[in-house]
C-alpha cells in the first residue's frame, strides 16, 4: 500500500513541479494523471501494483470534497445576491453540454458508418 | 462545567475534532444515500455538507477553524485526481476504437459547458471571481478546484457548483437523452461524464455498464480539456 501511495504522490509531485516551473495552464495533479496513464501503458505491471490503492481512493472520491463544500457557509451572502444567475447558468449550460456531446457523438458515428453500441 | 469548557477549548485547537466530524458526517450521508436506494438527489456529499454546516453554525465555529482539521481530507483531492488516470488506462483500447466520435463529442460538450455558462453568467452581470469559479463546474471536483484556484476564482464556491452540476446532470440526463432520441450507450454515457463528472458517471453506471465506462472516460478527458479551455474562455469573457 505504501509503495503505491508513494508512486501516486510522486506523479502528483512531478506534475506540480513541472506545471509551475514551465508555467503550464494544467493543474499539477492533471499532469500527474497523464503520467500515470503513460507509465501504466509502458509498464502494465505498474497498473496492477497501483490498482488496490487507486480503487480505495476512487471508492471514496466524493468524501474528499466535503471540506471545500462546507465552505459554502462562508459564501452564503454571495449566493444570495447571485443565486438566480448562477442557477440559470449552471442548469442551462449543463443541459446544453449533455445534448451537444451526445448529438455530436451520434453524428460522427453515423458519418463514419460505424455501428451503435 | 469548567472541565467541559476546558475540554472544548482543547478540542478546538487541534485537528482531531473536525477531522472526525467530517468523516462521521460523510458516513451518515453515505448511509442515507444507500437507504434512499442511491437516488441522485440524496447525494452523500450534499448531505454531509448540510450536516457539517449546521454543526458549525450551532457551535459558532468559523470555517478557518473547521478547515484546520478538514485540510487532511481536502489534501486527498490531489492524489485522487492522479488516481483518475486508472479508469482511463483501463479503457484505452475502447477509446482508440471510437477515437473520432469521442474527440468530437468531448470538444462539443466541454466547450458548450464552459462557454454557455460564462455567457449566461456574463449576461446577468456576475463578478469576475464568480465567473472564474463557475467556468470549471462540469469538471470533476479535484480538478475543478485546481482550475478555479488558478483562475482567481473561489474554490469553495466551485466545490458547491460542481456538486450541484453533477446532481442536476444526473437527474436530467435520462429524460433529456430520451427526448433527443440518443440510443447509443457510448454517446449517452460519454456526454453525461463530460457534462456532469463523477456524479453523472455514477448515474450512468446505474443505467448501463457501457454507459458507465464511457462516462468515466468522458470525465477523465474533460478534466484535461477544461484545464486548457477554461482559462481561454474566461479570457474571452473578460
Amino acid at each position: 500500500m505504501i509503495p503505491a501511495l508513494a508512486i501516486i504522490l510522486v506523479f502528483q509531485l512531478i506534475g506540480e513541479v513541472a506545471t509551475r516551473s514551465l508555467g503550464l495552464l494544467l493543474p499539477g495533479p492533471v499532469l500527474g494523471l497523464l503520467l500515470l496513464v503513460l507509465s501504466c501503458s509502458l509498464r502494465p505491471a505498474l497498473a496492477e501494483m497501483l490498482r488496490p490503492v487507486v480503487t480505495g481512493i476512487l471508492g471514496h472520491l466524493s468524501l474528499f470534497f466535503v471540506p471545500a463544500g462546507v465552505g459554502v457557509v462562508a459564501h452564503l451572502g454571495q449566493f444570495r445576491s447571485d443565486g438566480l444567475a448562477v442557477a440559470l447558468a449552471l442548469t442551462v449550460s449543463t443541459a446544453l453540454a449533455i445534448a451537444a456531446g451526445a448529438l455530436v457523438f451520434r453524428a460522427v458515428v453515423k458519418r463514419m458508418g460505424g455501428p451503435e453500441e | 462545567m469548567t472541565d467541559a469548557a476546558l475540554i472544548w477549548s482543547y478540542l478546538t485547537q487541534g485537528p482531531l475534532l473536525w477531522l472526525t466530524a467530517t468523516l462521521i458526517a460523510y458516513w451518515l450521508g453515505d448511509t442515507f444515500f444507500r437507504a434512499m436506494g442511491r437516488q441522485s438527489w440524496a447525494n452523500p456529499v450534499l448531505c454531509a455538507v448540510i450536516l457539517l454546516a449546521c454543526v458549525l453554525g450551532l457551535t459558532g465555529t468559523s470555517y478557518q477553524t473547521y478547515f484546520e482539521g478538514a485540510q487532511f481530507v481536502h489534501f486527498m483531492l490531489g492524489p485522487a485526481t492522479v488516481a483518475l488516470g486508472m479508469p482511463l488506462y483501463d479503457n484505452l483500447r475502447r477509446v482508440r476504437k471510437a477515437l473520432l466520435p469521442l474527440v468530437a463529442a468531448l470538444l462539443a460538450g466541454s466547450v458548450t459547458a464552459v462557454v454557455s455558462a460564462l455567457a449566461i453568467g456574463r449576461a446577468f452581470g456576475l463578478s469576475e471571481v464568480m465567473l472564474a469559479s463557475l467556468a470549471p463546474k462540469s469538471t470533476t471536483a479535484p480538478v475543478a478546484i485546481g482550475i478555479a484556484e488558478g483562475l482567481g476564482g473561489e474554490p469553495t464556491i466551485t466545490a458547491v457548483l460542481v456538486l450541484v452540476t453533477g446532481i442536476f446532470g444526473a437527474i436530467i440526463a435520462t429524460p433529456l437523452l430520451n427526448a433527443l432520441g440518443i440510443r447509443d450507450w457510448r454517446a449517452r454515457g460519454f456526454s453525461l461524464g463530460v457534462a456532469a463528472h463523477g456524479i453523472g458517471t455514477a448515474r450512468a453506471f446505474q443505467v448501463n455498464e457501457t454507459a458507465g465506462a464511457f462516462a468515466g472516460i468522458g470525465m477523465g478527458l474533460n478534466a484535461v480539456l477544461t484545464s486548457i479551455i477554461a482559462p481561454l474562455a474566461l479570457h474571452l469573457f473578460r
